[in-house]
This record gives structure tokens, sequence and C-alpha cells, in this order.
């Protein structure tokens, strides 16, 4: 059955097993007795009840209808560890094999690999999905043609689907249960009940529980005995179960006309009661969901705008490349995560974002630092030239940019814990990465106040922009001070850049397309406040989700500008004017 | 401020005569059309239909640019958004062109063809009044001077301007650009207005409504050019620069500078948009894309390049520029925004009266006065 070929002679796996299966026979006749060749399929078998073995024998078999009562029975079981069999199976993935030792076996076999130039699957036990050994304890591998797809058709496909899910329910990830908690409910078969209920026994985590509940109410809604249906319907109500809504709502559909499913006075009501509840709920939540992508786009505009605040509003520099500085902080982010995924294992090369965000604010203000000594220096206080040359700077940095990554967006990964987030109840959620930006640019407020408002260094600062030339003669190196805090500036704005390849994507256009909306939070905010900037964040974010969904988001756009163009009216110098006697500002 | 007064102390109002000026322009234009029109075809001396084109398009943008030069150049006015009034009246133009053709389209019907694509049945209200030819002749200038007119009123009031002015203006390019690329918007989205046929009863694809164009072009930048002149050389234009050069004093001396400002902004508004409307029929398309915050902020290169202050610097600027766009983009397409990014920080850096700077430091050095320059180049710094 198993032809040496060329390609097998440096002794590999494989012609260490042709040369088991030659001696084999030798052994048996010469010895007689059994030799015992505990190697296979001693880990296979490993902790698995008794009977699950023919089951698993015969998923194999050419008879349908023993499939088919195998799949039931493997479902039945409700062991998590025979879930990857029946994955196997449904994905074409799982094969007839003929061991060393002759017997038919049943194993899974994906991911194949290449060896030496051939390629070979390493074969897992069809319980629990563990390495095949073979007596040296090494993984047994196996090309394509020596092991036997078992094939199934359409019937068994759909036959296999309800017991997935039924079994997911004691996989060992919380958010695998959940889903099949969700879609064994959506799926409505009573036979899932007692599984239900037993993995409500067990589970400690809350939100599969209220899955499970919601899964458990939702077939007990169709249940014979009308007690029982409007103890779910009440249940439903009470956990304020979303995905149970479409399903209550068809259940009292014209009622009016006497077609509706359900026909029990007591329970109708009861299905109204919840029905009530559930979009109660679902009003707060929505609520909930504005106020907080509203603090979310106000931390962000926040973030992009603080730089800009620092070089624009103390410094009175139109910095127009400042969209590219952040840019570059993404792409700095990007850089980090591409080395990191280059020398680092899988497991430690998260590590990449913590190390990217001081990464990014150094390199931002590095090249800050060079554009402040070589272009803006030379126009200080010729603000619209400014304008125009660091539009240039702009310029030439995006299509440096794309010479170098190319057009196309690049591809930043979260890291895995950034990913998901924090839910505080049934429908509320807030995603963690949103939660690190709005961390992140308080810090950063915080950061910049005790840097400006109460450190020498701000003390300087402050003097410089305030009054030039009586700061020079009080010894302050002026230049210098220049140059650091326009480092600042395009250091916080790479920062900003950093945070932004968590939620968006990173691409040549990055910078332009926050540009407007950070000057117009400087403006609005009032030129050279802290306090203005951190409010105007909030008021253009707030206002801009308050109002988009009502609008749509273009819309909503073009109100806001025009109400901070009316805003401007009556404050023309922002929300916290410059106290002061100046005719021109 | 200081600074700038300076260097733009001996604007080009001061050299060179109008009817010179208007003489070179016209001679300009009127000999690369009679280039095209007189020497046989293969002749080295023959301007081809196509570059008659493009040079139709760059003078239509040199009108654009002679309102910028205005407002920034003589009233330091520094607009980031007159790609939205070339842009209305370019659409009003188009608008026009549209509803010339009903029924010639692609399905026969007598709304334009974006219209059926989606599925809008009845002709919107705002586009009614543009099947007129006259009254969207008058539209191109009046829609764009009458926004120009409400944006100006509201933010020069409020005494915005400087820095400010710029980003609230490149706030509007950005929303204007917004609402253009919006279907529901009902001027054809993101792929604007095109597929215009022919011109009053004149179709669009022969030459010779070509050339008339390019011949009323350069009668347009003509008349354009005559009345910047007119401006500021008038006592009108003596305030401009003055409120350039310290608006507070203006105010003091008791005049308004908001009128001046608002009526300054309006005239530079009307003249984009006719810049739009000659722009429209001899390029065949208008795109939310010509008219966003890029290629507003493009057009003021242009002036910048050519030498701000100086009429005809900008006039030259902005054919200059676009010519060099065109040979660069076609040549070497990945490096024209590099070219471009130095064009602005070379010229802010070390020729802020653009090329007309250069031109008159040369003619200055064959007039034997380089040492005066040189003085005055050091004030300057």
């Amino acid at each position: 059955m198993r032809v040496p070929s060329k390609k097998h002679k440096y002794g590999s796996i494989t012609a260490t097993l042709l040369a088991l299966i030659l001696l084999l026979p030798i052994l048996t006749a010469n010895g007689g007795s059994s030799v015992p060749s505990p190697a296979f399929g001693k880990d296979a078998g490993e902790g698995m009840p008794a009977g699950l073995g023919q089951s698993i024998r015969n998923m194999g078999d050419e008879d349908e209808a023993l499939q088919e009562a195998a799949i039931v029975d493997l479902g039945t079981s409700g062991d998590a560890n025979i879930l990857p069999a029946l994955e196997a199976l449904q994905s074409g993935s799982l094969y007839r094999w003929v061991d060393p030792r002759d017997e038919h076996r049943i194993v899974i076999a994906r991911d194949p690999v290449d060896r030496n130039g051939e390629q070979s699957y390493p074969l897992l036990s069809p319980y629990g999905a563990k390495p095949i050994l073979d007596e040296k304890g090494q993984a047994v591998f196996e090309r394509e043609g020596a092991i036997e797809a078992i094939r199934i058709g359409r019937r068994l496909r759909i036959a296999i689907a309800p017991w997935l899910d039924r079994l997911r329910l004691f996989s060992p990830s919380a958010n695998l249960r959940e889903s099949a908690a969700t879609k064994v409910g959506l799926y409505g078969a009573p036979e899932a009940l007692p599984q239900l209920d037993r993995a409500l026994l067990t589970e400690n985590d809350r939100w599969v529980r209220t899955a499970l509940n919601e899964a458990i109410g939702l077939i007990q809604l169709v249940d014979d005995s009308p007690a029982l249906r409007k103890k779910a319907a009440e249940k439903l109500g009470t956990i304020h179960a979303l995905n149970a809504l479409p399903t209550l709502e068809e259940r009292i559909k014209s009622y009016e006309t006497g077609e509706a499913p359900e026909q029990d006075i007591a329970v109708i009501e009861a299905i109204r009661g919840a029905i009530q509840k559930i979009e109660a709920w679902t009003v707060w939540t929505r609520t909930v969901e504005t106020i907080f992508s509203g603090i979310s786009l106000s931390s962000i505009l926040l973030l992009v705008a603080l730089g800009l605040a620092i070089t624009f509003g103390l410094m009175g520099v139109i910095n127009m490349a400042h969209g590219e500085l952040m840019m570059l902080g993404a792409y700095t982010t990007y850089m980090t995560q591409e080395i990191f995924v280059g020398i680092l294992p899988e497991n430690l090369r998260d590590l990449y974002f913590p190390l990217a965000i001081p990464l990014a604010f150094v390199v931002a203000a590095a090249f800050g630092l060079v554009l402040e000594k070589s272009i803006i220096r030379r126009l200080y206080g010729r603000p619209l030239e400014t304008l125009l040359a660091t539009w240039g700077v702009s310029l030439i940095l995006q299509q440096g940019v794309r010479h170098i990554f190319g057009a196309a967006n690049v591809d930043v990964a979260s890291p895995a814990w950034l990913r998901g987030g924090l839910r505080l109840a049934t429908g509320i959620q807030f995603p963690y990465n949103r939660l690190f930006i709005i961390l992140l640019s308080l810090v950063s407020v915080f950061g910049v106040y005790l840097l400006v408002l109460r450190s020498p260094i701000g003390l300087k600062i402050r003097a410089v922009t305030q009054n030039r030339e009586m700061s020079a003669c009080m010894g302050i190196t002026t230049q210098r001070v220049d140059a650091w805090t326009f480092a600042l500036g395009s250091g916080l704005a790479g920062m900003a850049g950093a945070a932004l390849t968590l939620i968006g994507n990173i691409g040549p256009d990055l910078g332009q397309s926050y540009i407007v909306d950070s000057f117009l939070v400087v403006v609005t905010g009032g030129v050279g406040k802290l306090a203005g900037t951190v409010g105007a964040a909030f008021g253009i974010g707030g206002l801009n989700k308050l109002l988009e969904p009502g609008l749509g988001a273009i819309y909503a756009k073009v109100l806001i500008l025009l109400i901070v163009i009316l805003f401007l009216q009556g404050k023309p110098s922002g929300l916290f004017p410059a106290k002061g006697r100046n005719v021109d500002m | 401020m200081k600074k700038q007064s300076t260097t733009l102390k001996n604007g080009a109002s001061t050299r060179g005569g109008t009817l010179q000026w208007t003489l070179i322009i016209s001679f300009f234009w009127i000999a690369l059309l009679l280039l095209n029109l007189l020497p046989p075809q293969g002749s080295f001396l023959h301007v081809s239909n196509f570059t008659l084109n493009t040079f139709g398009k760059y003078m239509a943008y040199a009108i654009l640019a002679l309102g910028i030069d205005l407002l920034w150049g003589y009233t330091g006015i520094l607009s980031l958004g007159q790609g939205v009034f070339f842009g209305l009246g370019a659409y009003c133009m188009g608008m026009h062109l549209m509803l010339s053709i009903a029924g010639e389209g692609v399905y026969q019907s007598d709304l334009p063809d974006f219209m059926v694509w989606n599925q809008v049945k009845t002709l919107p209200f705002f586009w009614k009044p543009f099947s007129n030819f006259w009254v969207s002749m008058a539209a191109v200038m009046l829609v764009p001077a009458f926004f120009a007119l409400i944006f100006g009123y509201l933010t020069f009031r409020s005494r915005i301007k400087g820095v400010y002015f710029a980003i609230i203006t490149q706030a509007l390019a950005m929303t204007v650009w917004l609402l253009f690329n919006q279907n529901s918007f009902n001027l054809g989205g993101t792929n604007g207005l095109t597929d215009f046929k022919s011109i009053l009863g004149y179709s669009l694809m022969e030459q010779g409504t070509q050339k008339t164009l390019f011949g009323i072009t350069g009668l347009c930048l003509v008349a354009a050019f005559l009345l910047c002149r007119w401006l500021t050389l008038s006592r009108f234009g003596k305030v401009l620069i003055a409120i350039r050069d310290n608006e507070g004093r203006i105010r003091f001396s008791g005049y308004d500078p908001a009128r001046y400002k608002l009526f300054v902004f309006v005239v530079a508004a009307a003249l984009a948009g006719l810049a739009g409307a000659l722009y429209v029929p001899q390029v065949g398309i208008i795109t939310p894309g010509q008219i966003g915050v890029l290629p507003s902020i493009g057009m003021i290169i242009w002036v910048a390049v050519g030498g701000r202050g100086t009429l005809v610097g900008a006039l030259l600027g902005a054919i200059g520029v676009n010519w060099a766009y065109s040979v660069l983009t076609s040549n070497y397409p990945d490096l024209w925004l590099y070219f471009l990014g130095l064009m602005f920080i070379g010229v802010v850096l070390f020729f802020p009266g653009g090329m007309w700077e250069i031109g008159g430091k040369i003619s200055n050095l064959r007039h034997g006065r380089a040492k005066k320059q040189k003085i005055a180049a050091s004030e300057a710094g």
C-alpha cells in the first residue's frame, strides 16, 4: 500500500514507518504473542469515554444511516473533545487511515506542511485533536494519497450543523460558547434543551449565561405548555434578550386577525410585556452608545488637535504638515509591527504597540525639529507663508511615503489586548481600542497641562510666545525654546498617528483627512488655550455624533461647519479668548 | 506682515503701463490662435488643436488667478476656497450644457443620464433655470458672487482674518467637496457632470467651436485683466493695499475694511466662476475632485509662483505652473508632487515675489541697478 519513493531516502518518518511495517509481520511471527506497541493509539484514546470509540469509527462507515447515527451519538455525548472531529467531517478534513499495525482508524488531517518537497499532513486524533505519535514519540505525518478523505453529502452536512453549535457550548473559549448559545437559540430545536441546561449549570461567564438563558427562553417560547411559554416570554423580557425580539414579534404578529402562532391570551400579554421591556432597553442602550461614540470621537479630535494646539495655538505656526506628522507616526507604528513580526515569536508580537507609541512620538518630534530648523524658523511672523511652505512639505511627505510604502493602505493589526470590548450590560459594549484612545488623550492633555502650565520649561515656552524680545532679554534662548516647543507639538501629532492605527486605515492620505478637522477644533477653541481645545473637541465631536443619526455623516459635517462659522460670529476668538487689549491679534 | 510689505513694495502696479501689458497679453492670445489657423499642419510654427485647447484651459485658470491676486496679493486675504467658486461657475455651466442636450443622452430621457441612473423622476428645482442660456451665463458669475457675499459677510463682519480665514475657507472647500460628492445632491456625485454635446447648438466636437471658445476665453482674460488693473490702480486699490499692510490703521483712519474685503472677495469669486464656466466646455467634464481642498490650495501656488501683488505675474503663474504640470505629469508622473511641494517651499523661502521678482532682478541688473536692489534685498531679509 505504500510505495517507497526516492524522496524518502533521507531517514524521514516515512522511512521509519516503512521499516516498521516490514518488521511487524516478522515480529508477530517470531514472538507469536502480541508485542505491545504502545505508542500508536495510546494518546488517541486518552481520557475518551468508553462507547465513543465505536461512534467515531462509524463516522467513517460507508453506510450513511450509520454515519448519521454516529453523529447524533457523538453530539448527544456533549463532550467538547469530539467537536474537532465533527468539524473536520463537515469541512472534509476527516480521513480514514490504516495505521502501521494495519488497524483502520479515523484521523483529522488539516494544515498540510511541506516535507521533503511533498505536501504532508500531520495526523490528529479524532478525540481532542491531539497529534498522533509514533513509538519514538514523534508526530506522524502522512501524504495526501496515503489517507482517504471521508466525503459526506448535503444531508449529513445539514445534520451535523446543529450539533456543532451544541458542542461548542462546552468549548473553552467564552466567545465561542456565547455565539454558539445564540445560534442554538435562534435554531430553536427542542433537542438542544438538555445540553443548554447542562451548560448553564457549569457556566460562570456572565454573558454566556445570558446567551444560554436567551436560547432556553427562545426554545421554550414554542413549548407545548402555555405556562412554560409564558415563563419563557417573561424571562426574555427580564434579561433584555435583543436577539429574541424578531421571534417574539413573529409570535404575536397579525394577532388581530387570529392568525398569530400564539393563541394563549396570558402568553400574548407576557410577550407584549417582554417586547416593551426589550424596546425600552434598546432606547437606553442606543443613548449610551451615542454618548460613548461622541466621547470617543471627541477624544480622537482632541488627540489629533493637541499637537496643533501647541504649534498653532502657542507658537502661532500654521503647520499644514501636521497631518503628515500623524501619518509618520502611523507608519512608524507599522514599521515597528513589521520588525516585531519579523524577529519575535507570535506571543510577544503584541508588545510592538506599547513601544510604537513613544517611538512614533520620537520620530515625529525629530522630524518636527528638522522642519523647524530648516523652514519654519525663517518664517516666524509670516503665518500665511508658513502655511504655504508647510503645505509643500506635506505634499513631499505624502509622495515620499507613497514611494516607499506604496499608495495602498498598510495593515496594522491591533494588539490582542485591545480587541474586543468592555461589556457593561446586554447590548452595551465599549470597544477597548476606543477606551484606550480616550485614556491616551486624557493622559496627553494632562501631560501637556503639566508641562506647559506647571513646569519651568512651560514657563519659558509661555514667556517666549507672549513676548519674544523681553524673554530674550531675560536670558531665555528663544530659538532653542521655539525648536523644542515645535518638536513637542510634532511629537504629539506622531503619537496621535500611532493611536489612529487602532481605528482606521493607514495610508499616505491619512493626514489629509484629519487636518481640516483639527484646525477647526483649535480655531473654535480659541488659539492658545488648552481648555478651549478640550472644550471645542468635545463640542464638535459630541455635536457630530448627535446630528449623525438624523442627518447622515456628510450633512452633519456640513451643519457643523455652519455652526462653527456662526459661533465664531459671536465669539471671533473662540471659546476662551485671550485676555488683552490687542487690536490686531 | 512688515516683511511682506517691504518685499512687495515695488509691485507691478508701477512697472509697465496698462496698455503695454494688455497688448502683450492680447498678442500672446491672438498669436496662438493665428499659429493654429494659418500655418499648414506639420509646419514647425503650427500650433496643434490640442495645444490650443490646453492653453484655452490655462487662460481660464489665469482669470481665476487674477481674482486670487486681488484677494491675496493686494488685500492680504488668503482664501483656500477659491476652488469652490470655480466649481459653482463650472457646475452652472455644466448644468446648462446637460440640459441643452435633453433627449440626446444614452437613455433618451429629458433628464441628464446620471439622474436616470439615480432614479430621479423630475428635474430638481434648482436645475430648472439653467435650461436658458442667458440665465445660465448670468448665474455663472452671480451664483458664486452670491455665495461669496454671504460667506464673506459672515466672516469679515466678525473680523475673522489671516490664517483663521484661510482655515475657515479650507473647511468650506472640504464641505462643498463632500456635498458635491453626494448623489442625493443631484449634481452627478463623484462622477460630476460630463458628456456635453453642444453649446447654443454648436457641437463641442467641432474644432470651430473649440477655437471660438478659445477666442472668447482670451477676450474674457483681457477684460478681467483690465478690470483688475483698473481696480488696483484706483483709489480703491490703494485702500486694499493699505488693508494688507496694516488693517488696524486703516480702520482707525475711518475706513471700514470689512466692506472693501467683502467687495474684493465677491469680485474674486465672480472671476473664479467665470473661469469655471469657460473651463467646462473646453475640458468637457467637471467633478468634485477639481474643486476640493487640494485643487483650491493648488490655485494659490499659481499666484505665488507668478508673483503676488502683480496681476501679470499671477496670470503668467497660472499658465506657467499648469504648463509645467502637464509636461511633468506626462513624463514623470511620480515626481509632480515633489516638484509642487518644492515649489511651495522654494517660492516662500527664496522668492516671495515669485517669477516676477526674478524677472525684475534680471532686468535691474541689466540696467545697472544691481547695487540698489541688493540694498533693498538685504532690508527684506
